[in-house]
């Protein structure tokens, strides 16, 4: 198990080394430079500022430099905000990310698989239809579609919660909806097809023989046995939530690392452009990583061969 | 004789896209206390489905007991909820499946997969419990069973968890269990084991036990008597010696022939022409009249009723009839009627 | 049971002229016909399939069902409310309403004209609550935009933007151009994956292994990256959001096809084809290809509806085409501009790619479920 760890820690640096030495040649390829941001200046002054970024360089040793930073968590400094570090602007806004994130993760995992179950147990019933019908519905519209009806039904018509900003948990009802709606969908989606599986599979008919009731069928046999591959559906989820971050913080304003984002792909602010990439990237990675590793946990058959 | 099980006029039906698939179509036997019935017949000849119906195990939609009654000490298991159902399954009533890699949940542990019935059955605690499936496990024959227990279904062998599988039906003493092909997916050397196994707790508990498969030479082995299904009926039901060695409907013949033996080493072994019948869509008359090499003209328009042979021993074969004409069994039947030297062998039934 | 006597001419044995023992009695059925009446049985898929072409059919003639230019601006006739004639109870009647609340019931009648400009001729008011029951004056206005206007002989269907440009015809151009990406993108991903893993899966060994490899390391990049910094270097554009789309596009189907193709190598059939002499033409054409078509189609069809939401995805974050071109993003993207008081310019374009996604969507679910052949009874 540990070799395994270690072995896909391996590979997980290998990647982020070639996304960074990607990103960084890409970015040398980019027109902008921090003078773009700032007005008319003379030209000491602009030798000034180039020194400050440490573009009077060769390109190799900006590369070494800028890898040598990145081991120690310096991503740079940012064209737009003077003498702000990227490391520093992206931690200030990490936090309204991860609990959109956070929050639409877990509400919509386990509403979806509540709606996943009640389809498998009542299937082809009236319920079935409706939960099956919710979640292509949710599948297929996209969460910025969402957001807008939120946004002017809920919020502006209804008037119940706030449109935009972050001031409150208030704020945050219509974003993680419109998150959540995502993981609603695929979730219950998976835990239909999976759970109506394991409930035709053989050792239900054994449970179902030993005189256990539904409840006990469905709870104690089946769930553990659907969930497993559920695990799978966990990573191009927690994905989608990061792609579904960066536009709804735009829509509702919210003080996140998508939104600045975006602000900086419209002011061409590259340092910070390239330090959330990396971050995205790491974070995809990591993901990945992290339930790999808990399908080890949940699944026996895998943990014993893991083991031997 | 008091019976436990006594099945009349079953029929299951399973509503499809297509139509109405009559899988058991009026099955009438009983079983008496202690009694092991074989039934014997082809895939599809719904030979399982009768058995799962008799625990209302069949998926409802798109199955459906139909009509029929099935009567077990008395009681109407066919008119039972599932409420009621839930208290007579692994208590009264277990069984035994098929195919052990799958019939074990993969992630739970051995010991509380047996455990179960006993606690929600016989109202045991934790320890007793565990006692008991102690008792269980050694009792079939699995070694070292307080280790084993804490086990997964993946550590065991196919062998081994079959046995797991028989302990968990014999966990609460059933007055009946059924075995649906025990051992059918089990390399041949654990077939015997599995086999004896069976015998041996046969003769250690008092269950009655019907036993499914579509291998007669297990069936000699175990049961007591055998009834041959044949595209949703019992074509012909009596004691292991009735049907092994006076046998009166083709079809059994047709199985009979189609069993290599020992002293028939250099005969060619007898295949059954032709495929089973789309239940969909029954044939008129006798189903098996296709693939009958001694059909007659009857059995195009007329399905067969059960003739008697004798007490224990009941055919549905038009060839029972008086009118019919007499017809002689293949080579390798008559060598067997030969070799039992006093079997009622009344050539002609009585229509019952 | 028969009750009546059976005659005695009928014991006789049957004559048998040939053995109708192994007679199939359904009528046999080829693989595509099979899949193709369990589609069309399947409702859902069917409406799905019926909505694509509508919408197909929309996004090729709907821009020149009415004189407007796609680029055509006019500030004058900027933000008008759609207005289609025999339509006015679902709202579309060219009017704008706002309730308003105050203490008194003239006080909430001076607010409904304020917020149309006063233009009083034009301005119906209704009131829902005089204020005589202690709760605040409530006051509906109802303002006819295109009389006020002066332009009663006109109907934008789906209203204008804020530069005046009919939303119908963008809607529609911008459902083209969104179309045409997303085609666009799959067809290449399908080229580019049936060919990778054909060829990682037909030659095998060395060639597969190190193909493989490639993969692997191109999976481990996230494709939010990898499309974000393409486009920063490519410049928006159609074809550069294609190839953008494309560049992690096309590994999904390179695994499926691989997949599939080794396994049904080695498949019991394709082995009894072999050894009863076929060429591996033949094999290719009746075992593979049918086989892996399905898969191949239902990748795509989901593939589809992905890249319209990409499209659009990058339209939000700046990426997306640039300005006078229409598509769906940058529709629904400008639409947010003004939500709160002009909901319908966001409102046509978000229904349209909705309802392509779902359609999509569902008819690839149905797809799927048409070609599963574990599904054959």
């Amino acid at each position: 198990m540990t070799r395994y760890i270690l072995q896909r820690l391996g590979y997980m640096i290998i990647t982020m080394f070639l996304i960074a030495t990607f990103t960084f040649f890409l970015m040398k390829f980019l027109p902008g430079t921090p003078l773009s941001a700032a007005d008319k200046l003379s030209e000491e002054q602009q030798a000034v500022v180039l020194e400050k970024y440490g573009l009077n360089d060769p390109v190799p040793v900006q590369y070494f430099n800028y890898m040598v930073n990145l081991t120690q968590g310096d991503l740079g400094i940012s064209f737009q905000f003077d003498n702000r570090e990227v490391t520093t602007i992206i931690l200030e806004r990490i936090g309204p990310s991860m609990t959109l994130g956070f929050q639409a993760m877990v509400i919509g995992t386990i509403l979806g698989m509540l709606l996943g179950l009640i389809s498998a147990i009542y299937h082809n019933g009236f319920l079935d239809y409706g939960s099956t019908f919710i979640a292509v519905v949710g599948k297929s519209i996209p969460s910025f579609v969402f957001a807008g009806i939120l946004q002017y039904f809920v919020g502006v018509k209804l008037g119940w919660f706030p449109v935009a900003l972050w001031e409150g948990w208030e704020y945050t009802v219509l974003p993680t909806v419109a998150l959540a709606i995502f993981p609603i969908a695929i979730a219950a989606r998976f835990m239909r097809t999976e759970m109506l599986e394991v409930l035709g599979s053989d050792y239900i008919t054994t449970a179902r023989a030993k005189g256990v009731n539904k409840f006990g069928v469905v709870f104690k046999h089946g769930l553990r046995n659907a969930l497993i591959p559920l695990i799978t559906v966990l990573g191009p989820l927690a994905i989608g939530l990061m792609t579904g971050t960066l536009v709804i913080e735009n829509i509702f304003a919210v003080p996140g690392i998508g939104e600045q984002f975006v602000k900086a792909i419209n002011t061409n602010d590259f340092p910070i452009i390239m330090g959330t990439t990396l971050l995205i990237a790491f974070l995809f990675i990591f993901i990945i990583l992290v339930i790999d590793l808990l399908y080890g946990v949940i699944d026996p058959r895998i943990r014993l061969a893991e083991g031997e | 004789m008091d019976k436990l099980l006594d099945v009349k006029n079953l029929h299951v039906s399973f509503d499809t896209y297509g139509g109405e698939v009559k899988a058991v179509r009026g099955v009438n036997f009983d079983l008496k206390k202690g009694e092991t019935l074989a039934i014997v017949g082809e895939s599809g000849s719904g030979k399982s489905v009768t058995t799962k119906a008799l625990m209302q195990l069949i998926p409802k939609p798109p199955g459906r007991i139909k009509e029929g009654e099935i009567l077990f000490e008395g009681r109407d298991l066919a008119k039972m909820n599932e409420k009621q159902m839930q208290k007579i399954r692994g208590k009264e009533i277990s069984m035994i499946f098929q195919d052990p890699m799958t019939s074990l949940n993969p992630t739970m542990k051995v010991g509380n997969q047996i455990m179960e019935g006993l606690i929600k059955h016989q109202k045991m605690n934790k320890s007793q419990a565990r006692k008991r499936v102690v008792e269980l496990l050694d009792l079939v024959g699995i070694p070292d069973p307080e280790n084993r227990m804490k086990q997964y279904p993946h550590q065991f062998s196919g062998g081994m968890r079959q046995r797991v599988v028989v302990a968990i039906a014999l966990a609460c003493n059933p007055k009946l269990l059924i075995a649906d092909e025990p051992t059918t997916a089990l390399d041949v050397t654990i077939q015997a084991q599995i086999l004896e196994l069976m015998k041996d707790i046969q003769k250690k508990t008092d269950s009655a036990t019907i036993f499914i498969t579509h291998d007669l030479g297990v069936v000699a082995n175990v049961a007591d008597r055998v009834a041959v299904m044949y595209a949703g009926k019992i074509v012909e039901i009596g004691t292991v010696d009735d049907i092994f060695y006076n046998p009166k409907h083709p079809y059994t013949w047709g199985l009979l022939g189609s069993m290599p033996s020992l002293d028939s080493a250099d005969e060619e072994l007898y295949a059954i022409p032709g495929s089973p019948p789309d239940l969909l869509d029954p044939p008129k008359g006798d189903a098996f009249a296709a693939r009958n090499e001694y059909a007659l003209q009857i059995d195009l328009e007329q399905e067969p009723p059960m003739f008697k042979v004798s007490d224990t021993h009941y055919a549905a074969t038009w060839l029972l009839h008086e009118h019919a004409p007499d017809i002689e069994p293949p080579a390798s039947i008559k060598k067997r009627m030969e070799g039992m030297a006093n079997t009622s062998s009344e050539s002609k039934g009585e229509r019952v | 049971m028969e009750n009546h006597k059976p005659s005695k001419d009928l014991f006789v044995p049957v004559e048998r002229t040939d053995n109708d023992s192994e007679k199939i009695n359904r009528p046999s059925l080829s693989f595509w016909q099979d899949s193709f009446i369990r589609l069309r049985k399947n409702v859902g898929a069917m409406i799905g399939l019926f909505v694509l072409i509508a919408l197909g059919v929309m996004a090729i003639f709907g821009p020149y069902m009415n004189s407007y230019g796609e680029f055509e601006q006019d500030l004058s006739r900027a933000k008008m409310p759609p207005k289609v004639e025999g339509l006015g109870w679902l709202g579309m009647d060219g009017t704008l309403s706002s309730v308003q609340t105050a203490d008194t019931l003239e006080k909430a009648e001076q607010k409904a004209y304020m917020r149309f400009n006063n233009q009083e001729e034009f301005i119906t008011l209704q009131t829902l609550n005089d204020g005589s029951n202690g709760q605040p004056a409530e006051v509906e206005a109802e303002y006819d935009v295109y009389a006020a206007k002066g332009m009663e002989d006109q109907s934008f269907w789906f209203g204008t933007d804020g530069l005046g440009r009919d939303l119908w015809t963008r809607t529609w151009m911008g459902t083209r151009i969104s179309l045409y990406i997303a085609l666009l993108a799959a067809t290449i991903d399908m080229i580019i994956g049936v060919a990778y893993g054909g060829i990682s899966a037909y030659y095998g060994g060395r060639v597969d292994n190190y193909m493989q490899r490639i993969i692997e390391i191109l999976v481990g990049i996230p494709n939010l990256v990898i499309v974000i910094l393409m486009i920063l270097i490519l410049e928006p554009g159609i074809l550069s959001i294609t190839i953008a789309l494309t560049i992690t596009g096309w590994i999904s189907m390179a695994r499926i096809v691989r997949g599939q193709v080794l396994k049904l190598k080695n498949q019991e059939f394709v082995l009894a084809s072999r050894t009863l002499g076929s060429k591996d033409n033949r094999i290719l054409r009746k075992h593979l290809v049918p086989n892996v078509l399905g898969l191949i189609i239902i990748n795509t069809m989901f593939t589809i509806p992905a890249a319209i939401f990409f499209e659009a995805f990058l339209s939000f974050i700046g990426l997306g085409l640039p300005t006078p071109i229409a598509s769906l993003g940058t529709l629904i993207d400008d639409g947010f501009k003004s939500l709160q008081i002009y909901p319908h310019i966001l409102l046509f374009p978000a229904i349209v790619i909705s309802l392509i996604m779902i359609a999509f969507n569902v008819l690839a679910d149905g797809l799927r479920d048409a070609f599963d052949p574990k599904m054959r009874e």
